[in-house]
């Protein structure tokens, strides 16, 4: 038995995270180094972005872009991250896939709301509107109404269980969106301007504004990444708390019997 | 943060900063609020089927 133990040690596999209880352990810390730099890149993105010199065509306005830009690529990138998550439910039945599909939504919703929002404080200044039905803005209001669509089919059934299926199969339908908003500046004519950052190519951007802007996606990024595991941490508080109440629910009809 | 704009400018950090805020407060006042409620539970002796001997 020694013998056998010695010759074959154990390997940390993928399942070995997905335990709920290991994951509120590990997530305490983790979420405060992530908390920590996430104030520390909001700190120099800001800092390097309030000196940055003005644009020769927008002027100061484009300090909006070092936050618009980065809430925009959030709002695909936390949907993306969904939907990944709900392949992991659907297919391997991970048991934190779903807890992460459903912590994302709301952040996802925030994250959108905030890019219509800047984006439309930047539009009427520079198009002359605050708003215009072009394919870029109206894929990105789609997208923060499929978001809501998801937060209320989540609250809509109790059992987080039974609603969990459903929840993956409408993410994964809504997934058909994304490469529109992605690529809707470049299958349509649309006010709203290309790609200038994630090209092939060089960047469309010089470095004075390309550099903050980078600094403050990655800060946006860690933010979220932050966000996302306080999310996962509160479903799964939210799931040992009905589990808890269906126990007392028990044993109170034991009481009575 | 001069100029004609600085107003849009302005609106758009505040309401950027409002909404972080928001997500950052829900984010931690739900876990204290949970955390509350199992202590709550566990007092009075409820324990899941799992952690039951």
């Amino acid at each position: 038995m020694d013998r056998m133990e010695q010759a074959a040690p154990r390997t940390v596999s993928f399942w070995d995270y997905a335990n709920p209880n290991r994951f509120l352990s590990m997530a305490g810390p983790v979420i405060m180094v992530l908390g920590a730099l996430s104030v520390v890149l909001f700190a120099l993105g800001l800092w390097m972005a309030f000196n940055a010199p003005e644009d020769y065509q927008q002027g100061a306005t484009v300090l909006i872009m070092f936050i618009h830009v980065p809430a925009s690529w959030l709002a695909m990138m936390c949907y993306s991250l969904m939907s990944l998550s709900a392949i992991g439910y659907l297919v391997w039945r991970h048991p934190l896939a779903d807890v992460s599909l459903r912590a994302g939504a709301p952040l996802g919703a925030a994250f959108t709301l905030l890019a219509l929002v800047t984006g439309s404080l930047w539009g009427k200044p520079m198009w002359g509107a605050w708003w215009v039905w072009d394919a870029r803005l109206t894929s990105v209001l789609v997208l923060f109404l499929i978001y809501l669509g998801i937060i209320a089919l989540a609250r809509a059934v109790e059992d987080p269980a039974t609603a969990a299926r459903s929840l993956a199969i409408v993410t994964l339908v809504g997934f058909v969106n994304i490469p529109i908003v992605k690529f809707s500046v470049d299958w349509w004519n649309t006010l709203h301007q290309p790609a200038s950052v994630s090209r092939f190519a060089r960047p469309a951007m010089d470095t004075a504004f390309l550099y903050p802007l980078l600094v403050m996606a990655l800060g946006y990024t860690v933010l979220f990444l932050t966000l996302h595991l306080m999310g996962m941490r509160n479903e799964i508080l939210d799931r040992r708390i009905r589990s808890l109440a269906m126990s007392k629910a028990g044993k109170s009809t034991e009481g009575a019997g | 943060m001069t100029g004609p704009h600085a107003a849009y400018i302005l609106a758009a950090y505040v309401v950027t900063a409002v909404v972080i805020a928001a997500m950052i407060a829900r984010a931690v006042a739900g876990y204290r609020q949970r955390r509350r409620r199992i202590h709550e539970l566990e007092a009075q002796g409820v324990r899941r089927r799992s952690q039951r001997g």
